[in-house]
């Protein structure tokens, strides 16, 4: 009990006096899951809406291979994207192995799923509603497409959102790709299994909490950019 | 005997199966020009899928719609429920618009024109979505007219609302029709189709049981099925 208040205390302390370190591990986190969930975004969301409205050959397969990827344990992600980007690897020309680049890698990879297969269930629902009125105007399944992501683009913004949970909160893949190096690819996951592994718990708990307050004010803030929206717009 | 006028639309032995349900068997039905036609029918008859069957939504099983030159002109379609996007209500006009390849200058002018004609200048820039259900029907209208179709399809455009609304919707109706515009509708309501109608085509149980002019119609229903509707229906008129 005691160790859980002294770490209170210090993740306090350290969020109130903004420690060097302490602010650059965080920062980099946010920064690094920001990206991927930014990109992730950028290919998941149309890959789902593709899927929902979108009839292709092929579509059974790629909604199972994505529901699939869902329960994908983020290690093997890391250890294929390493084995990618290692020296020998297809892409180690890039020199991106135990970089911040690689980070955003695994985690864009991680994302994409649950991103996709979110804005699928979303798009899905509104094409439901939208789809008569949508061709009776003429409209072909690209612009279809374009129509839903924009109209259904206060829901997405939670998908995205939980995107970026998906991405702060990954450490496995992260690890392998990144190295942990310490100023260079060290976030706030890695930080933490390396802290808890030294016996530095009470670190290591302060930046639990700031990760958990992190996904709570991010989540806050979706609901409530999705509560106005309703009331806005409808 | 005057020579009658080419049919604008011609449907031939129309099929449709949905969900392994016979919704039409066999339909034939002609429309001619300059006429505003309401479909009678049952509930299930499939007045709403022969509107969807003629406007290309729904593919048929069998049979064939063909349009007068052999090339379906522009033609829209308004619904029971309106579905508006997540945009001001002008947008949604223009979005209509854009989809059809109107663009620039001309695509605004006559968003807006249709918007006035419907009488929702007022509240042109509010999102879509929170109108009330008579507005939203009358955007619908607009979105529709702009696109300037040859041929009109209403689905029950007035049996969500209340009659207040429903008296705007019809007056818009007439407008369109005065305009040259061919007007297919459905509806529940008789004295709306007395009002609008100049020929009402009942259909029974997936097959045109008659169709003729609204006024005979009304006085002495040629069918043994339309005169039992009409017999069931009318108290409640």
């Amino acid at each position: 009990m005691f160790e859980i208040f002294a770490s209170l205390k210090l993740a306090l302390d350290l969020m109130a006096n903004g420690n060097a370190e302490f602010v650059r591990v965080v920062a980099l986190s946010l920064e690094l899951s920001l990206a991927a969930a930014v990109l992730g975004s950028a290919i998941g969301l149309p890959l789902g809406a593709i899927v929902a409205i979108g009839r292709f050959p092929g579509r059974r397969s790629l909604i199972v291979a994505l529901n699939a990827l869902l329960g994908l344990p983020s290690v093997v992600v890391g250890l294929v994207v390493y084995l990618m980007l290692s020296r020998a690897g297809p892409l180690g020309s890039w020199g991106l192995l135990f970089t911040p680049g690689a980070i955003v890698i695994a985690q864009t990879v991680l994302v994409i799923p649950i991103v996709a297969a979110l804005a699928r269930q979303v798009v899905e629902d509104a094409w439901n509603e939208y789809a008569e009125q949508l061709r009776s105007l003429g409209v072909g399944t690209g612009r279809a497409v374009r129509t839903l992501l924009w109209d259904t683009r206060f829901s997405l913004l939670t998908v995205a959102l939980a995107g970026f949970g998906r991405a702060a909160s990954e450490v496995g893949a992260v690890m392998i790709v990144g190295g942990n190096i310490d100023g260079v690819t060290r976030v706030m996951t890695t930080a933490i299994a390396l802290e808890t592994s030294k016996g530095d718990l009470p670190l290591a708990l302060a930046l639990g909490i700031v990760l958990i307050l992190v996904v709570l004010a991010v989540n806050a803030g979706a609901y409530a950019i999705r509560e106005w929206s309703a009331i806005r717009h409808g | 005997m005057a020579e009658r006028p080419a049919a604008l639309l011609r449907a031939r032995d129309l099929t449709v199966v949905l969900g392994g349900v016979t919704v039409l068997d066999r339909l034939s039905l002609e429309i001619l020009p300059g006429l505003r036609t309401v479909v009678l029918g049952a509930n299930g008859a499939g007045k709403s899928v022969t509107l969807r069957a003629l406007h290309g939504l729904v593919p048929p099983a069998s049979g064939t719609v063909e349009w007068q030159g052999g090339r379906a002109p522009r033609q829209a379609m308004v619904f029971q429920r309106p579905v508006m996007l997540r945009r001001s209500a002008l947008a949604n006009v223009a979005y209509g618009l854009a989809v059809n390849g109107v663009d620039g200058e001309a695509r605004d002018r006559r968003a807006r024109e249709a918007i006035a004609k419907v009488g929702l200048e007022a509240i042109a820039h509010r999102p879509a979505r929170v109108l009330s259900g008579g507005e939203q029907q009358r955007l619908a209208l607009a979105r529709a007219w702009a696109l300037e179709p040859a041929i009109l399809f209403l689905d029950e455009p007035t049996a969500s609302l209340d009659p207040g609304a429903a008296g705007e919707v019809e007056r818009i109706v007439a407008a369109i029709a005065a305009e040259g515009k061919r007007i297919v509708m459905t509806t529940h309501n008789l004295g709306q189709a007395r009002r609008l109608a100049d020929e009402i085509v009942f259909i029974h149980q997936g097959r045109v049981a008659e169709q003729t002019p609204a006024d005979r119609f009304f006085a002495e229903p040629q069918s043994q099925h339309a005169r039992a509707f009409l017999k069931g229906e009318l108290p409640w008129t």
